[in-house]
């Protein structure tokens, strides 16, 4: 969207991720590159890191090595603005985080006014725009609380998207929500695809994880211990704990 | 929440961990007559007249009930000296007003201060402690002395010499560091998930902690800051230590002095009533409505 791509193309590319909190190794070095439009799942067990992942990306978490590449800029080196960088860069967490004290509109405006600096004005026909196409217009004057689960992580959604952001970072954004709401949330990301969003989807959704991911990484135990095409992973994994992984999964009923 | 403590800065309205079935504190009054209908509603006003009018004949028929009526509860005095009295205690609301604006702005700074993360920030958090230590720590009654004498007797130039001006001063200086820790639980009370989705659009930290972290901090805490309001509504008689422009409290003094009689201080007792029940049912009444809200399962 905006940024000059580099000379490989890269919007996002990792390096040798490594991420401990005290002595748990989280994340043993990670690489993983996305290119423009591209859609990539990551899928595995709770505590493989996928969160963790998607939250260094984001520079909520200090890394302790390795780097993160965004359109060609080291955005882990000493000195960076973390602000600028997050603002080109978009999360949407398990637990929405709307913030309870303002309007949905509010909420969707916040980032624009104050971190991008539009006017209130531009912000809110951005705003508008968005809450417009994924059908929650008639919600902007709301609180977050008189919505539905399904509702507020849409607005979530909306929220970083208002935000023009080159990438966007979904962590479980279905996890939270009962099974009835999360067709309406994972549609809405579909449109997203469909409209060339660069996306991380770290997700427990095997069915959707394998519609609309162009590349599925399974993540065991810190590292990437199997990348493919969608179809390669779910129907001919390689990995013994990939088999065993997806197994369990077929065995609870979710794919 | 944790409160740490203070006179000013009572545990706010979350119940204690493992006794969820206490009873609903002191708006609990009426409760059971609902239950008990017409009947018990009959019962407790019966039970009331019968012994509040016990108590009361107890009191008027003891042997020295004359000496105490003459001293305490003496009509013409009342009649003379009340007038003067409720006109002096509009100095004190004056007082009360000019503090509380500076008491809410000053604390907010002082919790915001302490609530800075990284070391870059540690003599500010360090000046922030050691601020609420110091005033916390010492009555307030002798900050009023202090800088209500001490001050002005200094005769700096360019500095006001009045004892009123540095007695609301030293009210200032003290309340802040019971406020400051009132705001300082409220924003510490507002979930770490909040500042990550603000920090993640972008927003500074500090941008997070005006438009996201404080309004809903200052929220939780209305009733407890209320609390402090009460306190030092009733703390601006303190200034009558150091004035000699009287205000409600210093004025039942000089009555007193001028009649030998107690009754005065009656009057200003009433005055101070008329302000300070009506807010403590308001925080009541807030308390209440929040934890029901609570309970409700709604965030705020």
């Amino acid at each position: 969207m905006s940024a000059a791509p580099t000379s490989d193309g890269r919007v996002l590319r990792i390096e040798g991720l490594h991420k401990s909190f005290g002595k748990l190794e989280v994340l043993k070095g990670i690489d993983l590159a996305l290119s423009e439009h591209e859609v990539v799942c990551l899928i595995g067990a709770s505590g493989s890191g996928k969160s963790t992942l998607l939250r260094c990306i984001d520079l909520l978490e200090p890394i302790d090595r390795g780097r993160i590449v965004i359109h060609g800029e080291d955005v882990t080196r000493r000195g960076v603005d973390v602000n600028r960088v997050r603002r080109r860069i978009g999360i949407v967490f398990q637990a929405f985080n709307l913030f309870p004290h303002m309007t949905v509109l509010r909420n969707v405006t916040l980032g624009p006014t104050e971190a991008l600096k539009l006017s209130r004005s531009e912000a809110e026909a951005r705003a508008l725009e968005l809450l417009e196409r994924f059908g929650l217009a008639d919600k902007k004057d709301d609180y977050p609380d008189r919505l539905s689960g399904g509702q507020q992580q849409r607005v979530a959604i909306i929220r970083s998207l208002a935000m023009q952001p080159d990438i966007l970072l979904l962590d479980e954004v279905t996890s939270a929500l009962d099974p009835e709401l999360v067709s309406g949330v994972l549609d809405l990301i579909r449109e997203l695809a469909r409209a060339g969003m660069t996306m991380v989807i770290a997700t427990h959704e095997m069915g959707f994880a394998r519609d609309i991911a162009n590349r599925v990484c399974f993540l065991d135990q810190g590292v990437i211990l199997e990348e493919g095409p969608p179809d390669q992973i779910f129907s001919s994994p390689r990995e013994p704990r990939t088999q065993e992984f997806l197994q369990s999964i077929l065995e609870a009923g979710r794919m | 929440m944790s409160v740490p403590g203070g006179g000013g800065a009572p545990e706010l309205f979350e119940m204690p961990p493992g006794e969820p079935d206490l009873p609903r504190g002191r708006s609990g009054l009426l409760s059971g007559l609902s239950q008990e209908g017409a009947k018990g509603v009959l019962i407790a006003v019966v039970s009331t007249v019968v012994v509040f009018f016990v108590l009361g004949w107890v009191v008027v028929h003891s042997e020295n009930w004359p000496e105490v009526k003459r001293a305490f509860f003496n009509g013409a005095e009342f009649k003379d000296t009340f007038p003067g009295i409720a006109s002096r205690f509009l100095r004190n609301v004056e007082y009360f007003l000019i503090a509380e604006v500076f008491i809410l702005a000053w604390a907010l700074t002082l919790a915001v201060m302490r609530s800075l993360p990284g070391p870059v920030f540690f003599p500010l958090r360090l000046m922030s402690i050691l601020y609420t230590d110091f005033f916390r720590g010492i009555p307030t009654v002798l900050v009023v002395y202090l800088l209500g004498f001490g001050v002005p007797a200094m005769q700096l130039p360019g500095v006001p010499r009045s004892n009123a001006f540095w007695a609301v001063v030293a009210l200032i200086l003290s309340y802040s560091a019971y406020v400051a820790e009132v705001y300082r639980a409220g924003i510490e009370s507002i979930h770490p998930s909040q500042v990550a989705s603000a920090r993640s659009l972008g927003l500074t930290r500090m941008q997070s902690l005006r438009f996201v972290v404080i309004p809903q901090a200052v929220r939780r805490v209305i009733p407890p800051l209320l609390n402090d309001f009460v306190g030092l509504q009733k703390d601006t008689a303190l200034v009558a230590f150091v004035v000699a422009v009287p205000e409600a409290f210093k004025q039942a003094q000089l009555e007193q002095y001028a009649d030998f009689n107690f009754t005065p201080y009656l009057g200003a007792a009433i005055m101070f009533l008329i302000v300070t029940i009506p807010m403590t049912r308001l925080v009541d009444w807030l308390i209440q409505r929040e934890r029901a809200r609570r309970q409700a399962g709604g965030g705020l």
